[in-house]
């Protein structure tokens, strides 16, 4: 019986040990770009105390609270406002890119590798360029946030839409439907569920762009942590680190909850 | 055929060509397969396959599972094309014709299949409603909210006779096998259908439902006259259930006889 057990550890091929040797090389070659160092690392913690000290107690004057506030809120508007813009033009672009439902395969293929482009360019890069076509300001932001969830959402509804169960589009397709009807009728109700989990992340996901959007002048709370910064006004600065913190994972709270309602009540 | 012991009844392939056959089809020519050949790739799926289904008959397609069974289904509804031969579908060759009128021709066609293939998140009405989107395609038969009164009106008849009007609010997953292939019989019929197709209805359903849904669907159909073609692994209801049967075993059509002219031994044959 010993016999025929396997060993416990497999002797790796010369091939597989190869590989393994280079992905170390390649892993320790990262590190040396990235300008990794121990003696750094180790320095770190007293001037990170330093830091804190000063930052702390953070600014907690009213007249302070209610500008970041009302900066804060400014910033859910450009997530919220562009991740919906976002999602609803997503499930036109989706349909067009995925593979077997509406468009010829050559159709999908240019919209997926635009919508690969897209998702290729940083949200941040996105609000340099529309700070440029619409100048200062949210509405800058909010357009870099409706076309990153577009890169985002496309992909990802285009994907679901092709994951479906095809049972339900055959049998309305033996009925003689036409393909945005099966598509109307069976595809997107079957993605549903995912396509509301997908939006989800992409609202998470926009305010958690839209908090730093303000470093390049797309609005928001941002530009009030790079002023704080840029004045050592750290107590201020720990303010708006907090603030953005508190509603992040608020909203992911909410985001999950909502998720865990719908999707799980659905099913 | 004869390696099976049954005799070659085989219909004519054109109604002008007489064959003699017991039971050439007098009435119009609902479904005419001619030669048809399906491969995926280099794979055989089954070769030359000819017969003709007359107005009203009642068809059961048996044979192993891998025979292509539901495969020639598809092909015989243009759902997937044949690699070779032609198929015709209530007097129009399937293969040449447009899409547009591939779509027509299909407003007169209903399907049932195994997995009964509602949508699971909508309610049993709108499923139905959706069975006359071939008739009236866009956006008003989309949900049964949208749906005209005549639709609703026609999709309501087509759950009462299923027996499941007042599921007519549910949404679909939260029915049982039984209903939710009852429900399919319902989209299936709700557009008046000239012929019928069902890819193993009752496999997915316990021996009892099964029977259930085999009689209402056949009484159905009966009672509307339509063509059926259904494929099914259980003999005796390809005896039961159908006027004709045809066999598929090794890639070849390998009986094709009245259901009275065999016994489940004979049936017994094609998957040994």
């Amino acid at each position: 019986m010993t016999d025929i057990a396997p060993a416990r550890f497999e002797r790796p091929s010369a091939l597989s040990f190869l590989g393994y040797v280079f992905g170390l090389v390649i892993i320790f070659w990262c590190l040396a770009g990235a300008g990794f160092s121990v003696e750094k690392v180790a320095s770190a913690p007293p001037r990170f105390a330093d830091f804190a000290s000063r930052a702390f107690p953070p600014n907690l004057a009213p007249d302070v609270l209610v500008r970041l506030g009302w900066k804060m809120v400014e910033t859910l508007q450009i997530a919220i406002a562009g991740a919906v813009i976002g999602v609803i033009l997503s499930v036109p672009v989706a349909l067009v890119a995925a593979r077997g439902l509406i468009a010829p395969p050559w159709v999908n293929q240019i919209v997926r590798t635009a919508l690969g482009f897209i998702r290729a360019v940083p949200d941040i890069a996105w609000a340099l360029v529309f700070v440029v076509a619409v100048g200062l300001g949210p509405f800058a932001g909010m357009l870099a946030i409706v076309i990153d969830t577009i890169g985002f959402c496309g992909r990802f509804f285009a994907d679901d839409m092709e994951a479906t169960e095809k049972g339900p589009a055959e049998s309305l397709t033996a009925t003689g439907a036409r393909k945005i009807d099966v598509v109307a009728c069976a595809t997107i109700p079957a993605a549903m569920p995912a396509f509301i989990s997908t939006s989800l992340y992409a609202l998470e996901k926009a305010v958690r762009s839209s908090t730093i959007l303000g470093l390049v002048g797309a609005g928001g709370i941002g530009i009030e942590l790079k002023v704080g910064f840029d004045l050592f006004d750290y107590p201020t600065a720990m303010t708006v680190i907090l603030m953005i913190s508190v509603v992040v994972i608020g909203i992911e709270q909410v985001s999950g909850w909502t998720r865990t309602k719908i999707i799980g009540e659905q099913q | 055929m004869t390696d099976l012991g049954v005799k070659n009844r085989a219909a004519p392939l054109a109604q002008s060509e007489p064959t003699g056959a017991a039971f050439a089809p007098v009435s119009p020519v609902d479904i005419e397969a001619r030669g048809v050949t399906k491969r995926f790739g280099e794979t055989p799926v089954f070769s030359d396959v000819s017969f003709r289904l007359a107005r009203g008959e009642a068809v059961a397609l048996v044979g192993a599972n891998g025979t292509g069974k539901s495969t020639l289904l598809r092909c015989l509804m243009g759902l997937i094309p044949a690699t070779d031969g032609s198929v015709h579908l209530l007097g129009q060759q399937t293969d040449r014709s447009k899409a547009s009128v591939l779509r027509q021709l299909r407003a007169n066609v209903g399907l049932v299949s195994q997995k009964h293939n509602l949508v699971p998140r909508l309610s049993v009405l709108s499923n139905v409603v959706h069975g006359l989107l071939g008739t009236y395609p866009g956006l008003r038969h989309w949900s049964h909210t949208l749906a005209p009164p005549p639709s609703r009106a026609a999709a309501l008849h087509a759950l009462e006779r299923v027996g499941l009007a007042h599921f007519a609010g549910r949404r679909a997953d939260r029915l049982s096998g039984g209903q939710s292939q009852r429900v399919a019989i319902a989209r299936a019929i709700v557009g008046a259908p000239k012929v019928l197709f069902a890819d193993e209805p009752c496999a997915s359903l316990d021996p009892s439902a099964g029977e259930d849904v085999m009689e209402l669907f056949f009484r159905l159909a009966r009672d509307e006259g339509v063509t059926v073609v259904f494929t099914s692994h259980n003999v005796t209801h390809a005896l039961k259930y159908g006027d004709r049967v045809l066999g598929l075993a090794q890639g070849r059509m390998r009986l094709d006889a009245t259901a009275a002219s065999l016994s489940a031994q004979d049936l017994r044959g094609l998957y040994d």
